[in-house]
């Protein structure tokens, strides 16, 4: 059984939930596969610490939370000091530059994608999430892309496919013109 | 959508939201509540989806309400259900009773919150475990059931169903935040009809119904409002008319009743799963998320050629005390993980009555438990 394991840290109102859920939706209704989303937050509706842990298995999962991430998405400074040591070498970490500073010495050295910032010069900032899961899509196979945009795709408000879809492919191509860490392919 | 209104297929949803489908799979068409965290989203899919199977969604001024607008509708004919969590729970206690005593068919799920009192709105805990069976005053029997994934909400929530339509009892679902808020994959099958069970309705002519006269079973069959049969309830101690009676024959013939018609049918009712407890020298008895926590560090023990099992209940309440007695004399020690600082141990405990070792793995929520601490329980109690 091959399990892989992805934490999104941020704060509320960034779209971490939403971004658990549409990469746990994929890996398991459209990648036909199986996994187990976790979350937590504070009573706060926004600004408060959020975290999304996925599990990502071929076989049913028992323990549902994330103990050595193979992937990390970190969208604020408090989230980067909590998760940033103790890191497996092989594991991809992906930062907004515009919201963490990152140690020089961070092992392994972090991916960056300046999603929120992107996000804005699209139009609506509410998309940054959407972008970095391009980005994700980019740079790692620990889902398929056709599942991920599936998934993208069925979890945004009706109306917006079109404007979300530029975004998911901004992130993408972001992604495969700035995403290789010394050739190797993370996640 | 099937026939019974139940959204069939393969679907990613926390766990709140297969409560709610299970619900209408089963046939429920009342909800009464009060929206609260972490079982906010039961009551948000219901208010949603209901209309849709013609069923009536009704968001109380609070959840004493909430209790009595369930039992009304069951008393109605309809399937009913609320959702809860920690104070909004603890509100609910005394109607709870009042389903109890009145023998009243409905579902209270509750999404376990840490407290006491608001305590951690967000974060998970057990800690209601012993509310759920004693949380209302008098001498009485109910059921719980306790699910561990998204899937097992749907399908324990149609059990809490049926359960509560044979026994004519409120049913809980003591779910937790933790699995109320973790999202998988959920199938939503097709309901076969054969598998809902409905009340026992009373089948002699309307003259002389005695709406609280039992059947062999202990189960008095259930009229219903408005039906031409004429009745009176109340939460008085009464007699087989429904009459108040003031005596302690009275207060004995009824009590006893609802008490013995849960125990003696136990061994129908209670469920529970085992994993490698043939062999065990020591049984991890645990239920819920730290079940999933548990079964990590079994395994684990397991690797280090520990004999340990896991014994997951999924029915709490009725306790299964038959079989704990009996691994008792098979094993050496339980370790009962559970977030919460020592409830169903307690019941365990009972049970093993000093055949073999009951360990505690205690933990105050807010978080699910470090399975090292319950392997590491597991290691000092093997050796």
């Amino acid at each position: 059984m091959s399990t892989r394991e992805i934490r999104i840290s941020g704060f509320g109102g960034q779209g971490v939930v939403l971004s658990g859920q549409i990469v746990g939706q994929a890996a398991s209704i459209y990648d036909n596969g199986f996994s187990t989303l976790t979350q937590s937050y504070g009573p706060e509706a926004r600004g408060g610490s959020c975290t999304a842990e996925i599990v990502i298995s071929s076989e049913p999962i028992g323990y549902p939370y994330v103990q050595n991430p193979d992937v990390l998405i970190i969208l604020s400074q408090e989230a980067y000091n909590k998760y940033k040591n103790s890191l497996s070498p092989d594991a991809l970490m992906i930062i907004d530059p515009d919201l963490v500073n990152s140690d020089a010495d961070q092992t392994p050295a972090p991916l960056a994608i300046p999603a929120t910032r992107m996000a804005r010069e699209l139009g609506r900032a509410v998309v940054a999430n959407i972008i970095t899961l391009g980005f994700l899509a980019a740079v790692s196979d620990i889902v398929s892309l056709e599942a991920l945009k599936n998934s993208v795709l069925t979890s945004v408000p009706k109306g917006t496919e079109e404007f979300n879809t530029r975004a998911f492919e901004t992130g993408y191509n972001y992604g495969l013109e700035h995403g290789k860490r010394n050739g190797v392919t993370g996640g | 959508m099937s026939e019974n209104g139940a959204l069939c297929g393969t679907y990613f949803l926390n766990g709140d939201e297969p409560c709610a489908e299970g619900a209408m799979s089963a046939g429920c068409r009342f909800f009464a509540g009060y929206p609260i965290t972490p079982a906010t989203e039961v009551a948000e899919r219901m208010s949603e989806r209901l209309p849709h199977v013609g069923g009536i969604y009704v968001q109380m001024e609070d959840e004493i309400a909430s209790m009595n607008a369930i039992l009304g509708a069951s008393w109605a004919g309809m399937k009913s259900m609320t959702s809860t969590s920690g104070p909004g729970f603890s509100l609910m206690m005394e109607n709870l009773g009042l389903g109890v005593m009145l023998e009243t068919p409905c579902v209270v799920v509750n999404i376990q919150r840490a407290g006491p009192s608001t305590g951690l709105p967000t974060l998970t805990a057990q800690g209601d475990m012993m509310q759920a069976r004693w949380g209302s005053h008098g001498s009485y029997e109910i059921i719980a059931l306790v699910p561990s994934s998204p899937q097992e909400i749907f399908d324990l929530t149609i059990e809490a169903f049926n359960l509560s339509e044979r026994y004519r009892v409120p049913v809980l679902v003591m779910s937790d935040e933790a699995v109320g808020h973790m999202s998988e994959k959920v199938v939503i099958p097709e309901i076969a009809p054969e598998n809902l069970v409905t009340r026992p309705r009373p089948n002699d002519g309307r003259e002389g119904y005695l709406p609280f006269k039992a059947n062999d079973d202990l189960i008095p069959p259930m009229a219903i409002a408005g039906e031409g049969y004429r009745f009176h309830v109340t939460g008085l101690t009464h007699d087989e008319r429904g009459y108040p009676v003031m005596t302690a024959e009275a207060q004995d013939k009824l009590v006893r009743r609802l008490v013995d018609k849960i125990r003696v049918h136990r061994n129908d009712i209670i469920k529970y799963e085992e994993i490698g407890v043939e062999d065990a020298e020591v049984i991890v008895c645990a239920y819920g998320i730290s079940a999933r926590i548990a079964r990590l560090a079994v395994q684990q023990a397991r690797e280090e050629s520990v004999r340990v099992g896991l014994l997951r209940l999924i029915t709490v309440w009725p306790f299964a005390e038959d079989r704990i007695r009996e691994l008792a004399q098979q094993v050496k020690a339980f370790v009962v993980p559970e977030i919460n600082y020592g409830q169903i141990v307690l019941e365990v405990e009972r049970c093993a009555a000093g055949k073999a070792r009951t360990l505690l793995v205690e933990h105050m929520g807010g978080s699910v438990h470090n399975p090292q601490t319950i392997l590491d329980a597991i290691k000092k109690v093997a050796k």
